[in-house]
């Protein structure tokens, strides 16, 4: 792990968090419709890189975050987490756990509680902080990431974009091997997704955790990602897997940058050809 | 990258959002007296007094001035407020008498032990219905099949149960605020989205913290219309349950009053209960709006 660690460019020290996903097979209503979600998938995610998966909506790429988050079984292959096995054909579904936390596509911050609340809500249910600590680290780690104004209010009353942020501090607190994001931005309009993007990047830098990134974007995929997995259209399986060669620490001026261009060309017509499909599928299905 | 200025810049504009709205740091009781004083602070109030002397002078002239037909045998508006302010009233029941007094109080008492009861027994039986899918396989079709029973039917049997007719009464309130505040209660538990109980479970809180944590505060606000529609509910079968029985309250009144032919007591006795029913649902809404200041806030936000 450490030879390649020293081999890959900057930022995969990480030791943590390396995701592997083998030969996965997901058929909903197998009895039944028996559609085929994900076909013999295969993809291996480093300790604390940040792999987007990039698909056309309702390809399937949801269906694999929600096998390693453990909210839905696979029908056979296995998924490993650091070389442990979190589901595989003989254990269907994976235990969903605090070293997993998915930020949901529409955010899933308890609006009933403050921001201060939700953040330190993950240590207060497992028991490892009490109260008050878990309160100070939530104060902590929310000024660490400019939310310090934003603690006493509720969620419903904050911008789109710091409700985010908040909901990534409130997995952070947990110190997760695995962020699972499920295209977080994708209400965001594009001014408020930028600034979302290098917050991100800041946050990932402070703490390398492994981030897999569900999209439909391209560009936010090549800007964020050291990895892009272009997945086939339903049934789901990487077509195409890209090794994004641009450095990090990263920020907006990579967008206009050669190489970033030369990338987007590259996978373009990858990323089309699949949208093609799932659109004549979807209007066979209507 | 420096990272400080994002970071100081979204520090500031949350800062500055606060700032603008005024009510940024108000909380608890003296958040609904903030909106109190708002309120009369508006126009609101004098359009509310539009809409009662709207009422009151179609009543008047209808009544009195034109003498429409149907109106023209109802007790005139006049009539009504000289009994209710009388020292000595014709009929025997006005403010100045200690009876109007004792009859309101048997029936808010009656309202308030069948409501504590619905809620105390329906909060709990909803939750268990929206939590459990069996649970609710074996008692929902039960429930859906006495629910639309309409109290009067519910009379004679409750007679024969309860011997004493107070208890008779207080089952008979009790009967249509339960089934109001179960169902809403369960739909409110349907209603949580899925995503806050995953969240919950990958942050790692257990069955009963999620129940804790999630389903009863995510069901709040539907426990709350529950809560509202099951106070006027039992206003409602208090009134039908009094005339059948019981020998004070405002449902007695009205019903002996009518036997009786004394009609401007029936007209005091209908407006009293309007009255002490809006008190009341005012009060399950301030309960209401106290317990779930997330979601006043965030209306108020929303201008509402």
């Amino acid at each position: 792990m450490s030879a390649m660690a020293a081999a890959a460019p900057p930022l995969t020290h990480s030791t943590r968090g390396a995701i592997v996903i083998d030969d996965v097979v997901k058929i909903y209503d197998p009895d039944g419709a028996a559609v085929m979600a994900v076909d013999h998938c295969s993809l291996e995610i480093e300790a604390g890189e940040i792999c987007m998966i990039v698909g056309p909506s309702g390809c399937g790429k949801t269906t694999l975050l929600n096998a390693i988050a453990g909210f839905h079984a696979i029908t056979s292959g296995r998924i490993l987490l650091d070389g442990e096995v979190l589901c595989s054909t003989e254990k269907p579904k994976a235990d969903p756990g605090s070293d997993r936390i998915v930020v949901f596509q529409n955010g899933a911050l308890f609006p009933w509680k403050t921001n201060l609340d939700n953040v330190a809500f993950g240590p207060l249910m497992q028991g490892k902080l009490n109260k008050s600590h878990a309160l100070e680290k939530a104060r902590g780690m929310m000024a660490d990431a400019g939310l310090a104004g934003a603690e006493h209010n509720f969620p419903g009353e904050v911008s789109s974009g710091v409700r985010r942020r908040v909901e990534i501090v409130r997995a952070l607190m947990n110190d997760p091997k695995v962020l699972l994001l499920d295209e977080p931005y994708r209400a965001l309009d594009s001014l408020t997704k930028s600034v979302m993007h290098e917050a991100l990047l800041e946050i990932y830098y402070k703490n390398k955790v492994t981030i897999f990134f569900i999209t439909h974007d391209l560009e936010e995929a090549i800007f964020l990602g050291h990895k892009v997995a272009i997945m086939t259209t339903r049934p789901c399986r990487p077509k195409k897997i890209l090794e994004v060669d641009i450095p990090h620490p990263r920020n907006y001026s990579v967008l206009t940058s050669k190489r970033f261009r030369e990338l987007m060309e590259e996978t373009n017509v990858a990323v089309h050809e699949e949208a093609l499909k799932a659109f004549a599928a979807g209007e066979k299905e209507g | 990258m420096s990272g400080k200025p994002v970071e100081t810049q979204l520090a500031e504009s949350i800062v500055d959002i606060r700032n603008r709205r005024g009510d940024g740091n108000v909380r608890g009781i003296n958040l609904t007296l903030y909106r109190l004083l708002q309120w009369s602070k508006s126009p609101r109030p004098y359009l509310m007094l539009i809409g009662f002397a709207l009422f009151l002078g179609f009543w008047y002239l209808s009544v009195e001035v034109w003498k429409l037909p149907r109106f023209r045998e109802m007790p005139g508006i006049t009539d009504v407020i000289k009994e209710w302010l009388s020292r000595s009233p014709t009929y025997g029941l006005s403010l100045y008498t200690a009876e109007y007094y004792q009859h309101i109080w048997v029936s808010v008492w009656r309202v308030t032990q069948a409501f504590f009861l619905a809620t105390v027994l329906g909060v709990p039986f909803g939750l268990f219905l929206g939590w459990s899918k069996k649970f609710k396989e074996y008692v929902f079709p039960v429930f859906e099949t006495l629910r639309p029973i309409p109290i009067l039917a519910w009379v004679p049997l409750a007679i024969v149960m309860f011997f004493a007719s107070e208890s008779a009464v207080i089952f008979l309130t009790f009967l249509a605020s339960f089934f109001a505040t179960a169902l809403n209660t369960m739909l409110g538990v349907e209603s949580i989205d899925e995503s806050y109980v995953r969240a919950a479970n990958c942050l790692g809180a257990s069955k009963s913290q999620v129940f804790r944590h999630v389903i009863v505060p995510g069901a709040l606000p539907f426990i709350f219309t529950g809560l509202q529609i099951s106070i006027g509910v039992s206003w409602f079968s208090l009134v039908a349950a009094e005339m059948v029985s019981g020998q004070y309250g405002l449902g007695y009144v009205i019903n002996t009053s009518y036997t009786m032919v004394r009609y401007p007591t029936i007209v005091i006795g209908m407006i009293t209960l309007g009255a002490v029913g809006y008190v009341t649902s005012a009060m399950v809404r301030l309960v209401g709006d106290y317990l779930m200041q997330w979601r006043t806030r965030e209306l108020a936000l929303g201008g509402q």
